[in-house]
């Protein structure tokens, strides 16, 4: 009834290719943001900060960035935690050897870096696909945790081999190291991460953005339209990998604040990254938030629930929550292939004729 | 076949075609030349020394029994395929061995046999990724949806608007196409194909599996396009009163050899490809 897209009308094509055509979308997100830069900055405490909204925002932001890869040009990857790597020893190498460099600028470099790398990593693409492609991405994901392992350079010669984010600032607010104030780490991180929403989805909605979705969708088809696979495919790696640095010198620097290569960089991340795009939807940047929120808040509520609520045991419930998840993944998998993302979408579309579907 | 018996009406059609058609105005002006082409794949020649041409601004079809290498013919006009021999001559220059992406840039567009489009897109963002060549705001402009960019967008958006209003397609504009009944997905390819307003349009069996209906309403299309835009046309069709009827020119194809190449009530006369249609043997 009150959400209806009737009388609110386009008279040039600027507004009909708007991010949130609908007003209601419009005041929607307006709302949401206006909760994340003015309600939540002045009532999270430090559990709050560093247990939901740091780690939902930088998985988000991880998520987006892998899901221009899959999702958007249809390029399998398996390696996104290894590219979280590059991002996170970037930012470590970047913030030791540049002491008065400003964390922002960490970020970006990070994500420049890491994009560099990604491009590399993605050339095989061009030769292969689908299946193959994994494994090969897989091979990235072990060889760079093996090097970031075995080279010293990487970790400072440090006697445990171990990371550690020194205090940096940003526009002179601390916000990595054990003493930042979790409201600018958090202040820090939403901006960035809007700002790289912002401009995913321009990127999307643009000329780049078909050109991947055309490669998906039809490579061949594509191609014959003039679209060349060698830009096209290592743009999106560059894209993808860019975000997913920026994200890993984040989850670095401001939320761990020290990191150990196989434990927070294994395999077991690439994939929980990859079920964040599935559930949430592929090809939506949307879909990267919802996924990244639903994979972070399930398990934790879902624990809350069972131990604090039905006074299960902690492993009972741990091992109850992995078959839920596996379960609720291959739903996802079967039923809705574009996840919660689609079924946000066909909840409004039931709404836009409600309450007189015929 | 319809071979037979389209036979008399499109007779009439055809000659009226060759005497008023743009190929009898002047002496014609080559688009695009191939010159003893040979193609195989392994052991299967699928093409064998087969040289034509076609002129700008007509509607040249290409015909011939299944198998008998059409498709093929277009993969190597596009550059997807690579002849073993042979030369390929466009606008006037001979061709160097070229990719696909390449061939686009050229100038020439192509719809598919099966359907080829983008299924998750939309039929605008379809057709708008038509216009990617035509497309130059940079990186940067793009990132930030403003400026070059915006403007470049709306300017090709009205063009795609156009195009869209032609091949009468607004009420599908943003749905996706994988929903599309089969025959307003091929007119979505028809229309990503214009959206390069390609000097040469490659049409591999455009009416393949349409009504009646929808196979005039196609056949309109291809000659407006023909007309409005002077689009040079080359075309596969299995229907023969269709080809008698666009077509200025037909080359005939059997075996992957060129059995027969005239005006259209010529060809359909030659003893030659009668029997290829009705499957005489060699
Ligand atoms: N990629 C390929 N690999 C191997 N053989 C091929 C390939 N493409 C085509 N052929 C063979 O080349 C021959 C010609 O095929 P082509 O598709 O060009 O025929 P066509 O005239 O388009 O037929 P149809 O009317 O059925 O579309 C066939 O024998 C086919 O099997
Ligand atoms: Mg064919």
């Amino acid at each position: 009834m009150f959400y209806r897209e009737t009388g609110q009308f386009k008279t040039n094509y600027s507004d009909d290719r708007a991010i949130f055509p609908i007003a209601q979308d419009r005041y929607g997100i307006m709302i949401l943001l206006a909760i994340a830069f003015f309600v939540i900055p002045f009532t999270v405490d430090d559990y709050w900060g560093n247990a939901i909204f740091l780690p939902l925002l930088i998985y988000a932001l991880i998520a987006m960035g892998l899901n221009v890869l899959v999702g958007y040009c249809g390029q399998i990857s398996l390696g996104t935690a290894a590219f979280m790597a590059v991002g996170s020893y970037a930012s470590f190498k970047l913030m030791t050897s540049f002491p008065g460099l400003d964390f922002s600028i960490v970020v970006l470099m990070s994500g420049l870096i890491t994009a560099v790398v990604g491009s590399l990593f993605g050339l095989p693409s061009l030769r292969i696909k689908g299946f193959y492609l994994a494994v090969a991405t897989l091979a990235a994901q072990f060889f760079i945790i093996w090097l970031v392992n075995k080279v010293e350079w990487f970790y400072n010669y440090s006697a445990t081999g171990q990371i550690n984010a020194p205090e940096r600032t940003a526009l002179m607010f601390p916000v990595t190291g054990p003493n930042a104030p979790i409201l600018y780490k958090y202040f820090f991180c939403l901006i960035i991460v809007v700002l790289a929403a912002l401009v995913t989805k321009n990127i999307v909605r643009g000329r780049i953005g078909r050109q991947w979705m055309a490669i998906r969708d039809m490579d061949i088809a594509a191609e014959l339209i003039g679209v060349r696979p060698l830009t096209t495919k290592l743009s999106a790696f560059a894209v993808s990998s860019f975000l997913i640095g920026m994200g890993g010198a984040l989850y670095f620097g401001v939320w761990l604040g020290a990191a150990e290569p196989t434990e927070a960089f294994g395999i077991d991340q690439s994939f929980l990254i990859l079920f964040m795009i599935i559930v949430g939807g592929l090809g939506t940047i949307l879909g990267s938030f919802l996924g990244a929120a639903f994979l972070w808040l399930f398990p934790i509520a879902f624990k809350n629930f069972m131990v604090d609520g039905l006074g299960l045991s902690t492993a009972m419930s741990e091992h109850l929550q992995i078959i839920l998840m596996g379960g609720l993944i291959i739903f996802f998998l079967i039923v809705e292939p574009h996840g919660l993302a689609r079924l946000w979408q066909i909840t409004k579309e039931k709404l836009r004729i409600w309450p007189f579907p015929h | 076949m319809t071979f037979q018996a389209n036979v008399s009406d499109a007779m009439s059609d055809a000659t009226s075609n060759a005497a008023t058609g743009p190929a009898s105005a002047k002496e014609p002006e080559m688009m695009l030349a191939v010159e003893h082409v040979s193609l195989s794949f392994g052991g299967v020649k699928a093409i064998t020394d087969i040289s034509f041409d076609i002129h700008k601004g007509e509607i040249r079809a290409i015909i011939g029994p299944n198998g008998a290498g059409k498709t093929s013919m277009l993969n190597v006009i596009n550059g997807f395929y690579h002849p073993q021999e042979g030369t390929i001559y466009w606008q006037g220059k001979v061709r160097r061995r070229m990719k696909p992406h390449e061939a686009a840039k050229s100038g020439i567009a192509r719809t598919f046999q099966n359907v080829a489009l983008f299924k998750g897109m939309s039929t605008l963002d379809n057709v708008m990724t038509g216009r990617g060549l035509k497309m130059k705001s940079n990186f940067f402009w793009q990132c930030i949806h403003k400026g070059p960019a915006l403007c470049e967008e709306n300017e090709h958006r009205a063009k795609v608007e156009e195009i869209i209003d032609f091949l009468e397609i607004q009420h599908i504009r943003n749905k996706p196409v994988g929903k599309l009944p089969y025959g307003l997905q091929k007119r979505v390819e028809l229309a990503r194909a214009l959206a390069m307003e390609p000097d040469l349009l490659l049409l591999d069996e455009p009416m393949a599996g349409m009504n009646l209906e929808e196979k005039e309403d196609m056949s309109r299309f291809i000659i407006e396009t023909n007309q409005r835009y002077g689009t040079t046309i080359a075309l596969i069709e299995h229907d023969m009163g269709v080809v008698m009827d666009l077509s200025d020119r037909v080359v005939v194809l059997d075996y992957g050899k060129k059995i027969g190449d005239g005006p259209p009530a010529e060809v359909q006369a030659n003893q030659e490809v009668i029997d290829a249609y009705l499957g005489v043997s060699h």
